[in-house]
């Protein structure tokens, strides 16, 4: 076996061979297994792609033919029943789009053991929510007569989220600028400091503030709900931040993800960032109950990612960093490219496939390809 | 004499194309004609010379000759002239370029706004991005130099004091608030040295800045906007003459009150005017001008509306080709003509002709057909002599052209049996959009096609269309033969499987063939001939034979195969015998038939292309011999089942009661992140949805073989969905992906009470199609028909628009000789196609099915 798995090394792909390992029958013996290796290799060199086939085109059109059959219901659920999330072609349009912020953001947080066994999830999930002063609070009100802001406190929740009171008033103290910052019996009043001169507007503009204050948690996260998922509990989140909730010491790092591409590109980087692209699209596509093959997903996939930077496949993406004037001009924005060339001098070469066509010429796919010269 | 009749083909003739901007003196030289009075047509109608309509600009009247070169109409490609502009205009295009030259530049000396050192090394930095990450990066650079140049406040070349300069749109420049005329602009624009402006994005050697203000315009020849004579004899102008005209008019006034030295306002009104026409002949859409109009009204299309968008000459003409030699009719079934065969009628064949060329072999081969002309079929309808003259094919040339013909001659005869063509049915989403098939001339008025490959054309025929195209030329009938003809597209490239497979009767026929019917040898010798097979050597010698024996017959005798039906049972092949199980769509429909891949694996495309054609035949054969018809009373249910159901519907009912009660009462447990509306809806729908499905199974249950369950049970129509919706319950109607609510203030009809929560008042149709649905019912059931119709509205454009954007980025992307993909500059996308280089529809779903070869060599 292992000569043999030498012997085909540069032969075949990695993970054929291990495949092929994988598959064996407990008895087989040497002739046995030279036939096999010689068959997969032979069937193998038989499938492979054509030079010049013409491969974007196709995953282009396996994408692009059943994009008519998906649905354009926005909001599907995703395996929970309570969590909103795109889906379809408007998630597919987004993708592609390379959109720096996202209809629904979501992570899907693994989690270390105990916790993954369901131990003390709920408290985990609350450390992971960022909980914003309205939150806490029982009731917001403003007293008109005082000029002050009282806070009643949700002492069940604060329990829950296990702050300590004296903290959440440091917070405040801390997040907004002159204030004084009393303690009652069931909370805070607050009350603007002193100029002499605060009218309703500004307290009610300080209430609104106050409510949006950030107290504890992880930012950006809006929602946390732990499900069970294949014997396992996950905390599913509305709202990403990969690299705070990366940091953590209770969850694993390894699976944890988000479905916000740019953030995984600023995060983990390019390669990551295509492998989600590729994981993203193909949930859509199978979620929907079309058959693609991975492949073409790949290739798109590849093709925003090929510079280093996840680019959409728009005008200002991909499409406009074409080589050829005239590919870019019969995209979008013709008069834009034409321009621009024409002050700089472009030279078109003609290297790609539109430019060809226009000009009534072979393209240089396929058959145009091959560039044969024959004397006459 | 071989060269003779060889044809040239060049194969690229343009190796690339550059692209710049014309100066003043450019202009000037390669117009042949200035044009200096608006008027077009003397008395006689004649065109008036240095009018827009010179004849040295091109001819558009049959007959006239053009000055400049001599050639008639459609020979004269036509010419450009010019108009000396009495006062200097703003072309509006560049309007972005020259704010930002004059804010980089001074404006005293011209020199750009940057110390000489830093200059230099901008200039060494610009060419070294250029060479390394290509015109892109270059164009980031500038715009950061523009940027920085802009905000300096004294030049460090002759220390004057800079002004600030500012647009007002669409097209007048402000000084500190003064406005600067454009011959100001121009001279200072003038004054930029060569080597400043390729560092604010102009180069020197294609262009100067100044250019970009007007001072001669070019004049597009009149063969670009040719005038069209309307049945009443006059004439009607192109829009383009049409702008073209007030600006040589306002031109002119321009010129005379100058000359006569009229007050500045009035020079500077005209001048204003001048601008005006003049940016509307570039570009019509300006935001902040009122588009120049028609006197019906309508917006005049000029220079950039003529290339824009979808209609214009970029997408439309250069990107999108006409073509002769093909056809469109209407398209009906023929489940008799092969599957890689087109049913063409005859008159569209005696149209449509190949191109013969004769040699001394196939002389009197090709003389049979220009004695039956073009009347009789299959004639010919014309004669090609080698120098290229055309003539047609009548009785009166018929004699001399059959006297005249030798080789070397090409005959253009009518269309017939055998010969390609490839067939296409928009929207061509796919490659499976265009396939090649082989004509076959039928009677009748339509194309016929196999019923078999509707799905890759995702074709009926309801009144669909098709286009037929017929390649002229050797190369191009061998790529489609090869490339593109129907059983070469029977593997998808999308997902290894196959998209051409038996649909509707065909699926149904097999499955009662292989399920119910047993037959005398002789019945089932009978059926296998009408579906054209005559080898019965298979059949054996039993006297009573069952379907699945008679089904065998087609198989190949080593076929092994092992699978599952659509119900899940097994379905084993030995031996090319059918042993077990029936035959349905899982195996041979499209999209999902694995037994179907095997063979056409093992066997070949051809040979599974004629496998294809026979299974279906048999399957139609069947049903029509044995007869397949479905009635109301297929839906039948038992007493026992109508009970069930009924008891099913009332206890969702209650269920939905009890969850509005405790909604009501405050005591529905929130789900989180939701309010209580949304809990309720979200439990109610859950509820409602069981329920359906729950009726639904029941009537699969109790369901008798009918038919309709035939119908559903093989895949060949319907599913379980559309049974229960028949037998059962309709179910609950949703819009938007929710249950109705709209209508009425709080409620959804006027029946039903107000703040009404309940099942019936929210669009459940408890029903069945069969029952029969109340007003209400089929009200909501309207709703729901109306929101798919919405939705699938919306979606078209929508995809189309994703779909458009991934073929035009990555249409160049192509495997290379070394394997990795590549695009047209040579970018290595990836290395090996899909990681390992397996082409998709060649394997089993792009991977390598190794079990089967590691059984097949154990078991020998």
């Amino acid at each position: 076996m292992q000569e043999l798995k030498k012997e085909y090394k540069d032969l075949l792909p990695e993970k054929i061979i291990q495949e092929i390992e994988d598959s064996l029958p407990e008895k087989v013996s040497k002739t046995q297994l030279k036939e096999i290796f010689k068959r997969v290799l032979e069937e193998y060199e038989n499938s492979q792609v054509d030079p010049g086939e013409s491969v974007g085109l196709i995953a282009a059109e396996s994408i692009g033919e059943p994009g008519t059959q998906m649905t354009l219901n926005t909001f599907h659920f995703a395996g929970v029943a309570e969590m909103n999330v795109t889906t379809g072609l408007p998630r597919i349009i987004e993708i592609v789009d390379g959109r720096e912020k996202i209809k629904t953001p979501m992570m899907e947080i693994f989690l270390q053991k105990p916790y993954s066994e369901g131990e003390k999830i709920k408290e985990l999930a609350m450390k992971i929510k960022s909980t914003l002063l309205e939150d806490l609070a029982k009731e917001f009100s403003i007293n008109i007569g005082e000029l002050t802001i009282e806070l009643q406190l949700d002492r069940e929740v604060i329990k829950q989220v296990g702050i300590r009171e004296e903290t959440i008033q440091k917070t405040i103290s801390q997040g907004v600028k002159s204030i004084t910052i009393k303690k009652t019996e069931d909370g805070f009043i607050i009350r603007p400091r002193a100029k002499g001169n605060e009218s309703l507007n500004e307290l009610y503009k300080l209430k609104e503030k106050l409510r949006a204050l950030f107290i504890t948690g992880i930012k950006n996260i809006q929602q946390v709900l732990p499900v069970k998922r294949k014997g396992e509990w996950i905390i599913v989140t509305s709202g990403t931040n990969l690299k705070d909730v990366m940091k953590l010491k209770e969850i694993d790092p390894t699976r944890t993800i988000s479905n916000d591409i740019k953030e995984i590109r600023k995060v983990l980087g390019v390669e990551a960032a295509r492998q989600s692209i590729i994981n993203e699209v193909y949930k859509v596509i199978e979620d929907q109950g079309l058959n693609i093959n991975v492949r073409h997903i790949m290739m798109v996939s590849d093709t925003m990612c090929m510079t280093g930077e996840v680019k959409g496949i728009t005008r200002y993406g991909i499409v406009g960093e074409k080589a050829s004037v005239l590919a870019r001009a019969s995209f979008e924005t013709p008069i834009k490219h034409l321009l621009n060339a024409a002050i700089q001098g472009e030279e078109d070469h003609l290297i790609s496939v539109i430019e060809n066509v226009m000009l009534n010429q072979p393209v240089p796919t396929g058959t145009g390809l091959p560039t044969l010269k024959m004397k006459r | 004499m071989a060269d003779d009749y060889t044809a040239i083909h060049v194969h690229k003739k343009v190796q690339s194309i550059t692209f710049q901007s014309f100066s003043p003196k450019m202009i000037k030289k390669i117009a042949v004609a200035k044009v200096v009075t608006p008027e077009l047509y003397d008395k006689e109608g004649y065109p008036v010379d240095g009018g827009l309509m010179d004849i040295r600009l091109g001819v558009i009247d049959p007959g006239l000759n053009c000055k400049t070169c001599g050639s008639r109409l459609k020979e004269c490609q036509g010419h450009f002239g010019y108009i000396e502009l009495a006062r200097p205009v703003i072309h509006i295009n560049f309007v972005a370029h020259i704010l930002a030259a004059l804010r980089t530049t001074c404006r005293e000396c011209g020199r750009l706004l940057l110390k000489q050192a830093k200059i230099n090394k901008l200039l060494e930095e610009l060419k070294q991005t250029e060479k390394e990450d290509g015109l892109d990066a270059k164009r980031a650079k500038i715009k950061a130099i523009i940027t920085s140049a802009r905000n300096t406040t004294s030049c460090p070349h002759c220390k004057t004091r800079q002004q600030k300069i500012t647009l007002e749109k669409p097209t007048t420049f402000l000084e500190n608030e003064k406005r600067v005329n454009p011959i100001e602009i121009r001279s200072r624009l003038e004054k930029i040295p060569d080597e400043d402006i390729s560092l604010i994005g102009l180069e020197s050697e294609f262009i100067r800045p100044e250019w970009m203000i007007l001072t001669v315009m070019l004049i597009p020849p009149v063969t670009m906007r040719p005038s069209i004579t309307l049945e009443t004899g006059e004439r009607s102008e192109d829009d383009l003459t049409h702008k073209l005209g007030d600006i040589v008019r306002i031109n002119q006034r321009l010129f005379e009150n100058i000359n006569a030295g009229a007050p500045e306002i009035i020079v500077e009104d005209l001048w204003d005017l001048l601008q005006y026409h003049v940016t509307t002949f570039f570009d019509n859409a300006v935001a902040q001008l009122p588009p120049a109009r028609h006197r019906s009204g309508q917006p005049l299309k000029t220079i950039s509306e003529r290339l824009k968008s979808k209609e214009g000459r970029i997408r439309h003409n250069l990107a999108g080709k006409r073509t002769n030699f093909s056809s469109r009719t209407v398209i009906s079934p023929d489940p008799r003509i092969g599957m890689n065969e087109v049913g063409v009628p005859k008159i569209v064949a005696q149209k449509i002709t190949i191109p013969e060329t004769v040699t001394k072999w196939n002389m009197d081969y090709i003389k049979e057909f220009i004695e039956r002309g073009a009347e009789n079929y299959p004639g010919s309808n014309y004669i090609i002599r080698p120098d290229g003259k055309r003539k047609r094919i009548t009785d009166e040339t018929k004699e001399q052209l059959l006297e005249e013909l030798q080789p070397g001659y090409v005959v253009e005869r009518h269309l017939m049996d055998g010969d390609v063509a490839i067939f296409n049915r928009q929207p061509s989403l796919h490659k499976m959009s265009m396939m090649c098939h082989r004509v076959k001339v039928l009677p009748g008025r339509t194309f016929r096609i196999n019923p078999a490959v509707c799905h890759p054309y995702n074709a009926d025929f309801d009144g669909d269309e098709m286009n037929l195209h017929v390649p002229q030329t050797e190369e191009a009938r061998a790529e489609a033969e090869i490339l593109m003809e129907v059983q070469t597209q029977i593997i998808s490239p999308r997902y290894g499987l196959s998209v051409i497979g038996c649909i509707q009767d065909a699926i149904s026929g097999n499955y009662v063939l292989t399920k119910f019917i047993d037959l005398p040898r002789k019945e089932a010798a009978e059926l296998l001939y009408s579906a054209g097979i005559d080898d019965f050597s298979k059949l054996g010698t039993k006297k009573i034979l069952n379907g699945r024996e008679i089904f065998s017959s087609i198989l190949p005798e080593d076929l092994d195969f092992e699978g599952k039906a659509k119900d899940g049972t097994p379905v084993v092949i030995k031996k090319g015998k059918l042993v077990e199980g029936v035959i349905d769509d899982n195996a041979f429909g499209s999209e999902k038939a694995l037994l179907f891949r095997r063979i056409h694996k093992k066997y070949g495309k051809d040979f599974t292309l004629k496998l294809m054609e026979q299974v279906s035949l048999l399957g139609i054969e069947t049903l029509l011999k044995y007869g397949l018809s479905s009635g109301l009373s297929d839906i039948d249910m038992p007493k026992e089942a109508t009970e069930k159901i009924e008891e099913t519907l009332t206890k969702a009912k209650q269920a939905t009661e009890d969850l509005i009660k405790q909604f009501r009462d405050g005591e529905l447990e929130i789900l989180p992140g939701r309010s209580m509306e949304e809990t309720l809806e979200l439990k109610i729908m859950e509820v409602l949805n069981k329920a359906r499905n729950e009726t639904g199974n029941i009537a699969q249950e109790y369901a008798k073989v009918s038919a309709t369950t035939i119908m559903a049970r093989s895949g060949a129509r319907g599913g379980p969905l559309n049974m229960a919706q028949m037998a059962a319950c309709v179910g609950q109607q949703a819009m938007r992906g929710k249950r109705i609510g709209k209508g009425y203030k709080g409620r959804t009809l006027s029946c039903f009470k107000e703040k009404d929560l309940s099942a019936e008042a929210r669009g459940f149709v408890e029903n069945s199609f069969k029952k029969g649905l109340t007003p209400a019912e089929f009200f909501f059931g309207s709703i729901t028909g109306r929101d798919s119709l919405m939705d699938t509205a919306l979606r078209t454009p929508k995809s189309g628009y994703l779909y458009r954007r991934l073929a035009n980025a990555m249409q160049d992307l192509k495997v290379e000789y070394d394997g990795t993909i590549r695009d047209s500059a040579k970018k290595v996308v990836q290395f090996k196609y899909g990681e390992d280089g397996i082409d998709v529809s060649r394997s089993e779903n792009g991977t390598i099915n190794i079990k089967q070869i590691i059984q097949d060599v154990v078991e020998g």
